[in-house]
């Protein structure tokens, strides 16, 4: 409602026909650049990778370039690699979200209480998510995973066990353990953001009819956080599901495929075999399956944009 | 009322356990770096030695190159950033303040872009850049990171500028001020705050980026993400300087975010958690 007032209001001195369409010419002209820089640098390009992924085009043998059909599609969904790419990334998301945002949520608890230093732990805590992923990496791979000269290694042994070699026998866990180092903190940071939101007089109130602290985080703490959890779920699984430098950086996608996910697979399709194709046609699938998520996240803010407007 | 305490007082020592053990892997590496390569590379880690600058030397000297790829860095993160707040700070505006029918879809539709995932125009983006010479350019990264941050930047600007009073812009309308001068003279001086902590954002997430930069670059345009993740290789040979190299690129972005922890959240969940 207020949005439609607002117009209303702000072009009521200009109300001269010619002068209104001036204005709307005018804001046109304001918005058109980010509208035409998001569209070359986005939608073109996205449309493009359509085009390909219908055409057999190799860098590397290009007289057998030309009009594909469906071919690709064959060929990708016949390729053991990109079905393990696919599952690898499930995998990641899944498995990365439970830890996340289970672990978030209870650090956001745990940090929404007062106690002695809480802005200091607190701001250790969530130092994590501002490190570039190729150092995350480099850290867990070099410093910690090592099998001889790690820190796990070291305490290991210390505990009289066999030291294990974390990325070579465990490489997808050691994958999520490192993606989940970095994002447990955004979670925490999000859910500690909602925590703060939350009115103390509900909980008072809570209290005083006597409820327990498992009533009080089920029917207050819960529903409150409901939209928060949404958006974190969403937004990290969007970012998960693109998980790259981390697998760059230590794994390479191996041992063999074992770590090797979508973004990986179209990443050595493109510099590897030099198959445009065939990585575009992977592409569409990184995309169909981003926008699952996407078009609910997106639904979402559309929402509370009218709310907002509504307020 | 006494257990009550003592269970407040274990919350609180919880608390702090956690958050050293989450803050443990970048701690030692802030102390690896202040090692020799020796003390760095060893079975039994040292836990005390007398620190030394050797690694930082080493990282910084003439022949590292860390000066190229930090100043491609800086470059890039400031160069996106203030690109991007030129086209986004005007279409906020329009959008915030002179809205019509079709705003809310195209502020939705801008924000939708961000959840394109980097692969799916990875392809083309790399045949034409490799196609006009902007492939291992800073140029180009500059504008891949604009395209990155463009949603996000847009919807903060749009968010703060929706805080202003309208009152105060319809005032300046009926004063018989043009739309620009509306938004150089009422707009923009309001809203300097929040539009220094996008920029702060979008220099952050630029900063950080290591996909379009590990694709795109080589070497003339590389950037600290590509310098550093050149180090996977190096079992063993250079930790101290790895280490270095890495505490030198993070920790202005550490300091950094934990300033603008809010504005992230705000950021990054566009709107959606304030």
């Amino acid at each position: 409602m207020k949005a439609i007032s607002r117009t209303a209001s702000t072009t009521a001195p200009s109300a001269e026909v010619t002068g209104a369409r001036s204005f709307a010419r005018t804001t046109r002209l304001l918005m058109a650049p980010a509208v035409i820089f998001l569209l070359i640098w986005m939608l073109v390009p996205l449309a493009m990778t359509i085009y390909y992924s219908f055409q057999q085009y190799n860098l590397i043998m290009p007289m057998y370039n030309g009009f594909a059909g469906l071919g690709n599609f064959a060929i990708l969904l016949s390729d053991p690699t990109f079905w393990k790419s696919l599952a690898n990334t499930l995998i990641i998301v899944a498995a990365s979200l439970l830890i996340t945002v289970c672990l978030g949520l209870a650090l956001a608890l745990l940090f929404n209480r007062t106690f002695v230093g809480r802005g200091v732990a607190r701001t250790l805590a969530v130092a994590p998510f501002f490190v570039m992923p190729v150092v995350t990496g480099l850290i867990w791979k070099n410093m910690l995973f090592h099998p001889v000269y790690g820190l796990f290694a070291w305490v290991a042994r210390q505990l009289g066990l066999e030291p294990v070699d974390w990325l070579a026998h465990y490489p997808m866990l050691s994958v999520i353990i490192m993606i989940t180092w970095e994002w447990t903190p955004f979670a925490l940071l999000v859910l500690l953001t909602g925590l703060q939101s939350l009115p103390e007089d509900q909980i008072e109130a809570a209290k005083l009819d006597g409820a327990s602290a498992w009533q009080e985080f089920r029917h207050i703490v819960i529903p409150h956080l409901g939209q928060v959890l949404y958006v974190v779920v969403m937004l990290e699984s969007i970012f998960f599901l693109t998980s790259f430098a981390e697998i760059y950086t230590t794994t390479s996608g191996g041992p063999g495929t074992a770590t090797t996910n979508l973004p990986y697979y179209i990443f050595q399709t493109v510099f590897q075999q030099n198959d445009i194709g065939i990585a575009s046609a992977a592409a569409i699938g990184a995309v169909i399956l981003a926008n699952i998520f996407a078009i609910m996240l997106i639904r979402f803010i559309a929402g509370n944009l009218n709310a907002g407007a509504a307020r | 009322m006494n257990s009550n305490r003592f269970t407040n007082g274990a919350l609180g020592v919880l608390a702090w356990g956690v958050a050293l053990l989450i803050f443990f892997p970048i701690l030692w590496l802030l102390l690896t770096s202040f090692k020799t390569e020796q003390q760095a590379f060893t079975v039994v880690p040292n836990f005390f030695f007398s620190p030394t600058l050797e690694s930082f030397k080493m990282a910084l000297a003439q022949g590292s190159g860390y000066w190229h790829y930090a100043w491609n860095s800086a470059l890039t993160a400031v160069a996106s950033t203030v690109i991007g707040l030129a086209l986004a700070v005007p279409a906020a505006y329009a959008m915030a303040f002179y809205p019509n029918k079709r705003t809310d879809f195209l502020l939705v539709w801008m924000v939708s872009t961000k959840f394109i995932p980097a692969v799916g125009v990875l392809i083309p983006i790399y045949l034409v850049y490799s196609a006009v010479g902007l492939l291992d350019n800073a140029l180009g990264l500059t504008l891949l990171f604009t395209a990155m941050n463009l949603p996000i930047i847009v919807w903060m600007v749009y968010s703060y500028f929706r805080d202003i009073p309208k009152d105060i812009v319809e005032a300046a309308d009926i004063d018989g001020a043009s739309i620009m001068q509306t938004l150089f003279k009422v707009v923009l001086p309001l809203a300097l705050p929040g539009l220094a902590s996008t920029g702060l954002l979008a220099l952050i997430l630029a900063w950080n980026e290591s996909f379009w930069s590990i694709t795109m670059t080589d070497h003339r345009a590389a950037t600290l993400a590509v310098y550093i993740a050149s180090f996977k290789s190096a079992e063993g040979l250079f930790w101290a300087k790895m280490s270095a190299a890495s505490v030198l690129a993070i920790a202005p972005i550490i300091v950094l975010g934990w300033f603008t922890q809010r504005q992230m959240v705000r950021g990054l969940t566009f709107g959606a958690v304030k």
